[in-house]
């Protein structure tokens, strides 16, 4: 109960402070989805989850980090039970196995999940090459749905080292699944699925079918 | 008739008014069918309701609310100006700066009546503060664009537009305490105005205006709205400290820098990229595409009936 108002309350905070306004460019199937976006600010996460419809949101769970979001107090809080984050390590030095476990495990149970494949922020407008997570994940669940999306201006609302967010029209584009061949090789697969939300980025193009 | 007589009488038209328009935009909805036209007259004359009920509540409720309203109004105004202007990081301070500093100021300033600095505080003050502060980012690619961006936002969006509240605070010979009487007075001359441009447009536009900077705006329109306008304003003559001529002089004024305002801000809109500076209200785009005639009329105005009318 408290943590559907907590949740409500985020949402309509985030869509006050930055819009967070959502863009469709291709409809949405109902399957499991994978979200994969470029990472520019700390609001990237919300963002794109209160982007989401509340259906969408309701089986929806990020991906974040450990170092981040671990923090105790609110951080923690909406982590843990508002956002029901999965919260991997990123540091090599404290990981124990395999990082993505807890990852795998959700797909298992059928969560959807919103990822950011760069791995950290980039100050820049276009992503920085995708780390090879996101191959491992699409090899392992041939059935889930891959959607890029593209958070527009947010590297401008909050840019790496500022701790204001300006309040800005942010809009967060999705663009239609990823085609799944088989057998395509990692780093063909990597260089399509970073090529998919580049091509979000310019708010004229229309993405090709 | 005492002040707030007149505002009420003033209101009740408006009132009418926009119930006839409604009536007329029903009847020709379910005569003539959903037409993308008529879909966007309805969705106008529902946000003109809004915004008409925004304006009588600030009236209602006093000069402090009129003046949280506007700041509001500025801040989303800025909002989407800087939205649609490409800035870079480092512009993050100057930027802080201008929304959450230089709106509320700005304000403040008229609250506290201090014309000899809400005047100047931006022009002055907030124009050589803003490089001053970007200079520290040691960012110096297009240095003199992005500084000229951030000032021409906080100008129009801030300043010019704080100048229709201001006129609350606005002294004139024999007219103390009613300055909210020019504050309707302007909004509804340059709203009037905007509306019988576009309403003349649809009828009889032939010749374009300028047909690269705002391809709506119609030779057939200009005249027609505007000489329309100027007629309704003079008629309101009894509401200002004006005579009907004096009204009618004022509200060519406003007519014209409206137009200006309209064009300028549009040309500025189109060289960043967009149709629209938003999409907050329904069928109009943004606070922008509403405020933009708003932004040169309103100090234009302000300072014009302060130099011939003030005691």
């Amino acid at each position: 109960m408290m943590a559907g108002v907590a949740a409500a309350s985020l949402v309509s905070l985030t869509r006050l402070l930055v819009g967070a306004r959502a863009q469709w460019r291709s409809q949405p199937g109902g399957g499991q989805c994978l979200y994969f976006a470029n990472h520019c600010s700390h609001l990237d996460t919300l963002a794109i989850w209160s982007a989401l419809t509340p259906a969408q949101r309701a089986v929806t769970r990020p991906v974040a980090a450990r170092d981040y979001w671990d923090k105790p107090g609110l951080r923690t809080y909406l982590s843990g039970r508002v956002l029901r984050a999965i919260l991997i390590e990123r540091r090599r030095d404290e990981r124990a196995g395999d990082p993505l476990a807890p990852v795998f495990a959700a797909l298992e149970q059928g969560d959807s999940l919103i990822l950011f494949p760069e791995g950290t922020r980039t100050a820049d407008r276009l992503p920085q090459p995708f780390r090879g997570g996101l191959f491992r994940i699409a090899e392992s669940f041939p059935s889930l749905d891959l959607v890029p999306a593209y958070l527009d201006t947010l590297h401008r609302s909050l840019p790496k080292g500022s701790h204001v967010p300006l309040p800005l029209y942010c809009t967060v584009r999705f663009g239609a699944a990823l085609e799944r061949p088989a057998a395509e090789p990692r780093a063909d697969f990597l260089r399509r699925a970073h090529a998919s939300v580049c091509a979000l980025a310019d708010p004229a193009r229309r993405t090709p079918a | 008739m005492t002040a707030a007589q007149k505002l009420l009488w003033v209101f009740g038209g408006i009132v009418a008014l926009l119930s006839v328009a409604s009536a007329l935009g029903w009847l020709l909805q379910r005569r003539k069918g959903d037409t993308a036209v008529i879909r966007n007259l309805n969705e106008r004359l529902r946000a003109w309701w809004l915004m008409v009920a925004v304006l009588g509540a600030c009236f209602w409720l006093g000069p402090s609310a009129t003046l949280v309203v506007f700041a509001f109004i500025s801040f989303f105004a800025l909002r989407e100006f800087i939205t649609l202007t490409p800035t870079r990081a480092s512009d993050h301070k100057p930027l802080v700066v201008a929304f959450y500093v230089l709106v509320p100021l700005q304000y403040w300033l008229i609250h506290l009546e201090w014309y000899g600095l809400f005047s100047i505080f931006i022009p002055v003050y907030a124009f050589l503060g803003l490089p001053a502060l970007a200079v520290f980012a040691g960012d110096t690619e297009e240095f003199l664009e992005r500084t000229t961006k951030i000032q021409w936002g906080v100008m129009i969006a801030i300043y010019c537009i704080s100048y229709a509240p201001a006129l609350l605070v606005l002294d004139l010979a024999g007219f103390e305490g009613q300055g909210a009487l020019l504050l309707l007075y302007l909004m509804l001359v340059v709203q009037i105005s905007d509306v019988m441009q576009y309403v003349f447009g649809k009828l009889f536009g032939k010749h374009k205006l300028a047909p690269l900077v705002s391809p709506s705006k119609t030779v057939e329109g200009l005249v027609g709205g505007g000489a329309a306008a100027v007629a309704i304003g003079a008629s309101l003559w009894w509401i200002t400290p004006f005579t009907p001529l004096q009204s009618a002089a004022m509200s060519l004024l406003i007519v014209i820098c409206g137009v200006l305002g309209g064009l300028a801000l549009s040309a500025v809109k189109r060289s960043l990229g967009a149709k629209d500076w938003g999409s907050m209200i329904e069928g109009h785009g943004g606070m922008m595409d509403r405020m933009d005639s708003v932004s040169f009329a309103a100090p234009i105005f302000f300072h014009i009936a302060r130099f011939f009318f003030s005691g």
